[in-house]
C-alpha cells in the first residue's frame, strides 16, 4: 500500500527543499547541514529520537528559530522565513507537539486567530467564519460546533482543531510534530485518513514521529535524523522497524523487552471503592476496585485526563481520597503520607519529573536521597552524613546508568532521560513491596526507555507489585501482565496483558466500551 | 409592620438597608462620579492584564497624571480666566487633560519597558511606580506651593434640561448617567466600547489570546511583544484620564497623595469584575456606593434608631468604607475569579534548544 502511494509522488516536483540547514545552540549543534526535500502531495516522515533535531528543523521552517546557515526553497525559489507570519503567508502551517490552542477561547476563535475575517475595519465577521469552519469540517466527516470552548473538547478533537487551523490557512505544506502522541489508535487512524485526503488534494505533509510502525504505515518517504544529522532515507516498502530503529539510535536496539512469565504471588495492593475528587471538588475517580499481586505488573491504560492523575495522587499520598480504602499487604494505607508510604517500602515515580520528582537546583547527591535523607545512614541526629549520601548517589548513578560528569552537578544540567533514570534509581532502590509508576518514560529516547523497561521487569521478577499508569498504550502493552482500561474515572475492563491487542485496548480507551463514535466533549468539561 | 424596625439587631439592619436604598436612589449621580477613577483605573488594569502584563502601578500612574494635568492646566491658564464653553471646558483644561494623558502614557511606557522588554518582575515595577509617583508629586507640589499659581478650575457637569429632568423615571436616569463632566461621560462610553471590542473585534480576540497563551498566538503570526506594548500604552491613556478626573473634574486642585488608594481599589474592581470592562464598572459602582454612603452619613444622616447608633460611630469609619468593602469583596472573590493564564509572565520570543 505504501509503495503504491509513493510511486506517483516520486515523479512529482519538489514542494520544499531545505539545503545545508545548520543551527548551533550553546554547546550543541542541533542541526548540522541538513538537506531535506519534500515533494508535492507526499507524506514525508521525519524520524529521530528526542533531541535529534527534528523539532529545531521544523521551527526553522516555521520561522520560530533563525538558522545559522543554509537555505529554504519553496517551489524552487529561495525564500526567507523570519517569523511564523512569513511561514503562514508562504503556505506553511504547523501542528506543534504541544497543543497551541487557547483553552478559554472557542473553536472558531482559535481557528481564526491571526487571520480574522472582518465585517468592517474593527469588528470580526463571525458568520463568515462559522460557515467556513463548518465547511472545512467535511475533512473529518463530522461537523464541529464552532462555539464550543476548546477546553471542553476531548484530546482527539483538540488535535482536529489544530489541523483545522492549518486547513483554514490553505496550507500547501503542513508540518505535524508528533501528532499522534496523545491519540488512541482509532483517533490516529482517523487522522491518517484525513492526511491522505489532504495529500490527494496536493498538500505536502511533513510527519514527525518516533513511533516506527506509524511512520511505516503513513509515510511515502522517511528521513532519519540522529544528533542533528541526516543519517539515512528510506521508502517504507524497503525497510522495517528494526532497520529504522538502528538508524535512529545508531546501534542495534531491542525494541521489546524480553520478559519471562510472571509469577504472581499474594495480593499486595488492594484498592476498593476508591473515589477521588479533583481540585475543583468534582469527583473524577468513581469507586475503583482493583488488586495488584506481588510479582506482577498491572497496567492502567487510558487517554490522559480520565482520572489517572487523581488516582495516582491518591495512591501516592498527595491527595486524600473522598471515600474507599487502599490496603498494602492487608493493612490500610488510605490517605497515608508519602513518608509513611516510603517507610512501608512503596516506590513512586511521578509523571512530572520537574515538579515532583526532582529539585532541579539541588545536586544529584541530594536528589538521590530526597525520600530518605532524614534517616540513617544519610542522617545522624540533626546532621547529614555527606559521605554516606555521596556513596549512595554514586551507587544510583552507577547502577542506573545516569550519564553525568559528577554527582555534584545540579539535576537541571542532566538530559530528560538521565533525570528520569536518577529518579527511577532512587525509587527502585532496595527491596520494595509496591512500585507506582506514572508515565515512567514520557518524552524519553529509545535507549532510556529500553533501560527503564528492563528495570521494571527486573523489579517485577524480584517480587515487587508494580502498578503502571500510562497514556502510552505501547508501553502498557509491552510491560503489563494484566491491563485495566480507565475511562471517565472508571475501570471499564481488565484483561490479560499478553493476549490484549492494540486495537482492542484502544477502542476501550476511546469509547469506554460503548457503541457509537467517541464523544467530542471531554469528561468534567463544559 | 413598623414594630419590626424596633426589634434590636434585625430592626437596625432593616433600617440600614432602607437608608442605603434611599442614598442610592437620591445620589445616583454622585455614585457614578465617585466610581469614575476606580472604573478608569480598572480599565487601565484591564488593558494590561488581558494581554498578560500585571499592573499594580495604576495608583501611581493616576497620581502622576493628576499632578501633571493640574500643573500644566494652571501654567497654560496663567492666571487669566478663559471663557468657559459647555461643561466648563476651557483651553487650559483641555491642554491639561492632554498632558495628564501624556503623563499616564509616559509612566506606562516605563512599566511596559520594564515588564515586557527587560522582563523585570512586574510587581516590583508597579511598586516602584507607586512609590516614586507619591514622592515626586509630593515634592514638586511642595516646591510649587511656595510660589502658588492659581488653578485653572475644573470641568463642570452637564446640566440636564429641566424639562427632561422632571419626567418621572427618565429624568432620574438622565441625571444619573448624564449629569457629569466630560471625563466621567468618556468613562461610561469607554466601558461599553471596550466591552464590545473585547469580544467582537480582532484586537479583542488577539488580546485575549496573548493574555492566555502567547506562544500559541505567536505561532499564528501575532506579534506578542508589540501587542503588549500597545495595550499597556493605551492603558496609560486610561490611567491618565483617571488621574485627570481628580484635578480637572472632581476638584480643581492638587493635593499630595490625593488618589487615596483608588488605584488599588481599581485592581480589586478588576478582579471582582472578572477582567471584563462591564464587570469592572459594576464593581467600581459597588465601591462608589460605599464611598457615597460614607459621605451621605455626614450630610444627610439617617434618623431614628439607626441615626442614634451611627452618630456614636467615629467619622473615620465611614471614610474607611470603600477600603473595608475592598477587603470583604476580595476575601469573598479572590480564588474564584480566574485571571488570564499568562498574566504577569514575561514573554520570551526565541525558542530554546531542547
Amino acid at each position: 500500500m505504501s509503495q503504491a502511494a509513493s510511486s506517483p509522488a516520486a515523479s512529482k516536483p519538489a514542494a520544499l527543499e531545505m539545503r545545508g540547514v545548520t543551527k548551533r545552540f550553546p554547546g550543541v549543534v542541533a542541526n548540522d547541514h541538513i538537506d531535506l526535500d519534500v515533494r508535492r502531495g507526499e507524506i514525508h516522515a521525519l524520524l529521530g529520537e528526542n533531541g535529534a533535531g527534528k523539532t529545531t528543523l521544523m521551527n526553522i521552517l516555521y520561522g520560530l528559530v533563525t538558522p545559522d546557515e543554509g537555505e529554504i526553497l519553496l517551489g524552487g525559489k529561495t525564500v526567507t522565513i523570519a517569523s511564523p507570519a512569513d511561514a503562514i503567508s508562504q503556505g506553511i502551517s504547523m501542528v506543534h507537539q504541544h497543543f497551541m490552542l487557547v483553552p478559554v477561547l472557542t473553536v472558531a476563535e482559535n481557528i481564526l486567530l491571526g487571520e480574522e475575517p472582518m465585517a468592517n475595519a474593527v469588528i470580526m465577521d463571525r458568520k463568515a467564519a462559522h460557515t467556513r469552519i463548518r465547511e472545512l469540517g467535511r475533512f473529518f466527516g463530522t461537523e464541529i460546533d464552532p462555539d464550543l470552548r476548546v477546553a471542553s473538547l476531548s484530546v482527539g478533537w483538540q488535535q482536529r482543531v489544530e489541523i483545522l487551523k492549518a486547513l483554514y490557512r490553505n496550507a500547501d505544506i503542513l508540518v505535524l510534530d508528533e501528532p499522534t502522541a496523545v491519540l488512541t489508535p482509532q483517533e490516529t487512524k482517523e487522522i491518517f485518513t484525513v492526511l491522505r485526503r489532504l495529500t490527494a488534494e496536493g498538500t505536502s505533509i511533513i510527519f514527525i514521529s518516533h513511533k516506527l510502525y506509524e511512520v511505516l504505515e503513513i509515510a511515502d518517504r522517511i528521513t532519519v535524523i540522529r544528533r542533528g544529522k541526516v543519517v539515512g532515507s528510506r521508502i517504507p516498502s524497503e525497510t522495517d522497524e528494526d532497520d529504522l530503529a538502528e538508524l535512529m539510535v545508531g546501534r542495534e536496539v531491542q525494541l521489546t523487552v524480553d520478559r519471562g512469565e510472571s509469577h504472581p504471588a499474594a495480593v499486595t495492593l488492594s484498592v476498593s471503592g476508591l473515589t477521588v475528587s479533583d481540585d475543583r471538588g468534582h469527583e473524577v475517580v468513581h469507586g475503583l476496585d482493583f488488586e495488584v499481586k506481588a510479582g506482577e505488573v498491572f497496567g492502567i491504560a487510558g487517554v490522559a485526563g480520565n482520572g489517572q492523575d487523581e488516582l495516582v495522587e491518591a495512591l501516592a499520598g498527595l491527595r486524600r481520597p473522598a471515600s474507599g480504602t487502599v490496603q498494602l499487604a492487608g493493612r490500610s494505607i488510605t490517605g497515608a503520607s508519602p513518608r509513611r508510604l516510603h517507610n512501608l517500602r512503596v516506590g513512586f515515580v511521578p509523571a512530572d519529573r520537574h515538579r515532583y520528582g526532582l529539585v532541579l537546583v539541588f545536586p544529584l547527591t541530594d536528589n538521590s536521597v530526597l525520600t530518605s535523607y532524614y534517616r540513617a545512614p544519610y542522617s545522624r541526629g540533626l546532621v547529614r552524613d555527606a559521605d554516606a549520601i555521596l556513596r549512595h548517589a554514586e551507587q544510583v548513578i552507577n547502577d542506573f546508568d545516569v550519564r553525568t560528569p559528577s554527582p555534584l552537578v545540579h539535576a537541571s544540567t542532566l538530559s530528560g532521560g538521565n533525570q528520569q533514570k536518577l529518579i527511577v534509581g532512587r525509587e527502585f532502590f532496595g527491596d520494595l513491596r509496591l512500585l507506582v509508576l506514572d508515565q515512567p518514560t514520557r518524552g524519553l529516547d529509545v535507549g532510556s526507555i529500553e533501560f527503564i523497561h528492563r528495570q521494571v521487569i527486573a523489579k517485577r521478577d524480584a517480587g515487587t507489585a508494580v502498578l503502571l499508569i500510562s497514556a502510552e498504550l505501547d508501553e502498557v502493552l509491552e510491560l503489563s501482565d494484566r491491563i485495566g482500561v480507565m475511562y471517565r474515572g472508571r475501570l471499564v475492563a481488565v484483561m490479560d496483558g499478553r493476549s490484549a491487542t492494540r486495537e482492542e485496548v484502544g477502542l476501550l480507551m476511546a469509547t469506554g466500551g460503548r457503541e457509537g463514535p467517541p464523544p467530542i466533549i471531554a469528561e468534567g468539561a463544559a | 409592620m413598623d414594630f419590626i424596625l424596633h426589634v434590636p439587631v434585625i430592626g437596625l439592619l432593616l433600617q440600614f438597608i432602607g437608608y442605603l436604598l434611599s442614598v442610592m436612589a437620591t445620589n445616583g449621580s454622585l455614585i457614578i462620579t465617585l466610581s469614575t477613577p476606580i472604573a478608569l483605573g480598572a480599565l487601565c488594569g484591564f488593558m494590561n492584564e488581558r494581554s498578560g502584563v500585571v499592573n499594580i502601578g495604576i495608583e501611581g500612574m493616576m497620581l502622576f497624571a493628576a499632578f501633571v494635568g493640574w500643573y500644566v492646566a494652571a501654567l497654560v491658564n496663567g492666571g487669566a480666566p478663559s471663557n468657559p464653553g459647555p461643561m466648563g471646558i476651557t483651553l487650559p483644561l483641555l491642554v491639561g487633560l492632554l498632558a495628564a494623558i501624556a503623563a499616564g502614557v509616559a509612566v506606562s511606557a516605563l512599566h511596559a519597558w520594564l515588564s515586557i522588554s527587560v522582563r523585570a518582575n512586574q510587581i516590583i515595577s508597579g511598586t516602584i511606580i507607586n512609590i516614586e509617583a507619591l514622592a515626586i508629586t509630593g515634592y514638586l507640589n511642595l516646591l510649587i506651593s511656595q510660589n502658588p499659581i492659581p488653578s485653572a478650575g475644573n470641568f463642570q457637569s452637564f446640566v440636564v434640561p429641566h424639562a427632561a429632568a422632571s419626567v418621572p423615571i427618565l429624568g432620574w436616569l438622565l441625571t444619573t448617567f448624564l449629569a457629569h463632566g466630560p471625563i466621567t461621560l468618556t468613562m461610561l462610553v469607554l466601558v461599553i466600547v471596550l466591552q464590545v471590542l473585547l469580544f467582537r473585534s480582532r484586537w479583542g480576540l488577539r488580546t485575549r489570546a496573548v493574555g492566555e497563551h502567547p506562544r500559541a498566538a505567536e505561532t499564528l503570526g501575532i506579534d506578542v511583544i508589540r501587542l503588549r506594548y500597545r495595550n499597556v500604552l493605551l492603558g496609560g491613556v486610561l490611567a491618565g484620564l483617571g488621574g485627570a478626573w481628580f484635578t480637572l473634574e472632581y476638584i480643581g486642585t492638587f493635593q499630595g497623595g490625593m488618589t487615596g488608594g483608588r488605584g488599588y481599589i481599581a485592581l480589586a474592581a478588576l478582579i471582582f469584575g472578572r477582567w471584563t470592562p462591564i464587570g469592572a464598572f459594576g464593581a467600581a459602582l459597588v465601591f462608589g456606593i460605599a464611598d457615597t454612603l460614607g459621605q451621605a452619613v455626614s450630610f444627610n444622616p439617617p434618623t431614628g434608631d439607626l441615626g442614634a447608633v451611627l452618630s456614636g460611630v467615629p467619622e473615620q469609619v465611614f471614610s474607611a468604607l470603600p477600603y473595608l468593602v475592598t477587603i470583604i469583596v476580595l476575601a469573598g472573590v479572590v480564588g474564584r475569579s480566574i485571571p488570564p493564564a499568562a498574566d504577569g509572565q514575561p514573554y520570551e520570543r526565541e525558542a530554546k534548544a531542547t
